[in-house]
């Protein structure tokens, strides 16, 4: 599918959802618990369960990314999936937490 | 990218918890918040406003209207309400059509402006009480227009600084941690809604669950009693609110603020003398100094407690004179500094500072951008990096005194004078000299204990600063000019200083 900043994203087999926060510009394979995401205003709801290997789950808040990290979605909402491109998992982006300044 | 994300995340995460106010039942949860700031939204969809302005103080009714704008994809347009009526009837008409939020005591100041329609803050609050929310249908094209913020004009007319939500999503998700606060936090906001740094305190809050009390007009003394009161545990000051809330628990009993851990400053030159006084008066409080620009999404660079303590206890004077500088730039910015033809300079050289990353805008409503095409913000302000990358920030460029060929920032001229114990408050600016191009005049404050002599500053002066860059006159005032947030007005404090000394008033 095609992405943009901003679009969002549901897993088609937990509760995960996710909006992409950088998005290369070309067809990408998004997929949450190893089955593709899917927009969540056509979508009809979660249903079976993730695939072994992408198992781990999806915590809130978080960013993932892929290697290069061309592509990053934020999580908005956790599930039982993890979030991968075709086979290869993201992982989370690690941030340095900064001291509150505002 | 909407703002209202970061709202929707943290009503369905932890809707709760208390977002605005006091604990005691008062105040409003996130998932209040999110229901009144789609009220909000439909209200603003139903009238021909393209920008929804808030000219009011700080209450319940600026996030519920931030994120209500933000969900009718309609930029949020804060007004500085301490402005002449005229200068209010001026910047608002740059905006129309637009809906305004406002304080009722500033109703007269928009009346009649076409194609406005003002709405009292109560009459707002009461029609984002009750009624229907609308969808999760907000706009998520980063592009979009987010926050536009009067840059503070120190030096010339105002512009509207132009902030898309992809500026400060970028800004919230590279810095703050979701749920990163725990229940019992709470942030002090005192900085009006019309400073960056009162917009960003709004959605980092919002995001990390940290409780948000307000305090509309900035007193030291009520300060010090909210934060006792609330406990609070987080709040942010520019440099003017810090040496008044110092002076104040001065001169309390007990000195002490134990629901206090971090305290974060910026917006201006804080005096080290103020840091160091308000380190020691607060031991057990995490300083962090924050550097940035409306520009820029806020901060830029932090200075973090860590380095606060050890420049406090430093022994060797390139440490502690880190308690000087803006600390280090925020992971995911670059900062440069560069000369006037943009070349970089070296660690150690001053130059401009030059800023680039996702939450820099640096475009100005009908005045395009300033950001070069390799993403490069020129910020007007000057500076240098230490060998170890920390930032040291010298002002603005206009501000640079040229004597005689030679670049001098007034800020070193200033810090070298505060460290005078008797004074206050000091300020250097360049006056215009027929022999030299310009000659260096310093303001000083003092503190009123002994009879300083403007003979004993000089002499102070000379043994501080090498010759070139001792000042060439001295003026003693009771206060310097500020506006309200703390910035130096160095326009109007020229003025005084050529009435005073044209007619050959207390200088020398």
């Amino acid at each position: 599918m095609e992405l943009r900043a901003g679009s969002r994203l549901k897993s088609a087999v937990c509760d995960t959802e996710v909006i992409a926060v950088k998005a290369p510009a070309e067809d990408i394979d998004i997929r949450c618990g190893g089955v593709p995401m899917a927009d969540p205003t056509t979508s009809d709801g979660a249903s079976g369960s993730p695939v072994g290997g992408a198992d781990e789950g999806t915590l809130m808040g978080k960013r993932y990314v892929n290697p290069d990290e061309t592509l990053e979605l934020l999580c908005t909402k956790p599930g039982g999936g993890s979030l991968g491109v075709g086979e290869t998992l993201l992982v989370i982006k690690e941030s340095k937490p900064l001291p509150a300044s505002d | 990218m909407n703002l209202m994300m970061l709202l929707e995340m943290a009503s369905n995460a932890f809707g709760d918890r208390v977002a605005i106010g006091s604990r005691d039942g008062s105040g409003v949860s996130y998932s209040d918040l999110y229901e009144k700031s789609g009220r909000a939204a439909q209200l603003f969809r139903n009238s021909p406003a393209e920008k929804v302005l808030l000219l009011d103080t700080s209450s319940v009714a600026l996030p519920i209207a931030l994120f209500g704008s933000s969900w009718a994809g309609l930029p949020f347009v804060p007004l500085n309400y301490r402005l002449t009526g005229d200068e209010i009837r001026e910047l608002a008409t740059e905006v129309t059509p637009a809906m305004g939020i406002v304080n009722t005591s500033m109703v007269a100041s928009v009346e009649g402006i076409p194609d406005f329609e003002g709405i009292d803050r109560q009459d707002f609050l009461l029609r984002t009480k009750e009624g229907d929310i609308p969808d999760a249908d907000w706009g998520m094209d980063p592009e979009q227009v987010a926050i536009l913020l009067f840059t503070s004009g120190t030096t010339g007319a105002p512009k509207a600084a132009v902030l898309r939500h992809s500026h400060l999503i970028s800004y919230i998700l590279g810095s703050v941690e979701f749920m990163g606060a725990g229940e019992e936090e709470a942030t002090l906001v005192s900085v009006p809604p019309y400073h960056v740094a009162g917009m960003a305190a709004l959605c980092s809050s919002v995001y990390a669950g940290r409780r948000i009390v307000q305090l509309p007009n900035f007193d030291a003394a009520r300060w010090i009693d909210v934060t006792r009161e609330e406990s609070i545990t987080h709040a942010m000051v520019v440099p003017t609110m810090l040496s008044r809330i110092v002076e104040e628990l001065e001169n309390r009993p007990d000195s002490s603020i134990d629901s206090l851990r971090a305290l974060s400053y910026g917006g201006g030159k804080m005096p080290r003398p103020t840091i160091e006084k308000a380190l020691r008066l607060l031991p057990n409080t995490n300083f962090v100094n924050a550097y940035g620009l409306t520009e820029t999404s806020s901060t830029i660079s932090v200075l973090g407690p860590d380095d606060h303590r050890s420049a406090l206890n430093g022994e060797e004077e390139n440490v502690r004179r880190r308690l000087s500088s803006a600390g280090k730039p925020l992971p995911n910015l670059e900062v440069t500094i560069r000369d006037e033809e943009g070349e970089l300079l070296d660690n150690g050289i001053s130059g401009e500072i030059w800023v680039r990353g996702e939450q820099v805008s640096g475009e100005y409503l009908g005045h395009g951008t300033k950001v070069t095409d390799d993403g490069w913000f020129p910020t007007n302000d000057g500076g240098f990096l230490d060998g170890e990358g920390y930032l040291f920030v010298e002002g603005r460029i206009d501000d640079i005194i040229i004597r005689g060929g030679e670049n001098i920032s007034p800020g070193e001229i200033e810090e070298a004078l505060l460290l005078h114990p008797d004074i206050k408050d000091a300020a250097a600016v360049g006056m215009p000299d027929t022999h030299w191009g310009e000659v260096i005049v310093a303001a000083v404050v003092p503190t009123g204990k002994t009879d300083l002599s403007i003979s004993e500053i000089k002499k102070f002066a000379k043994d501080q600063l090498r010759s070139s860059r001792t000042p060439d006159h001295i003026v003693i005032l009771a206060e310097l000019p500020y506006n309200e947030t703390g910035k130096l007005l160095r326009r109007v404090l020229r003025e005084e200083i050529s009435d005073l000394t044209s007619d050959e008033g207390q200088s020398g």
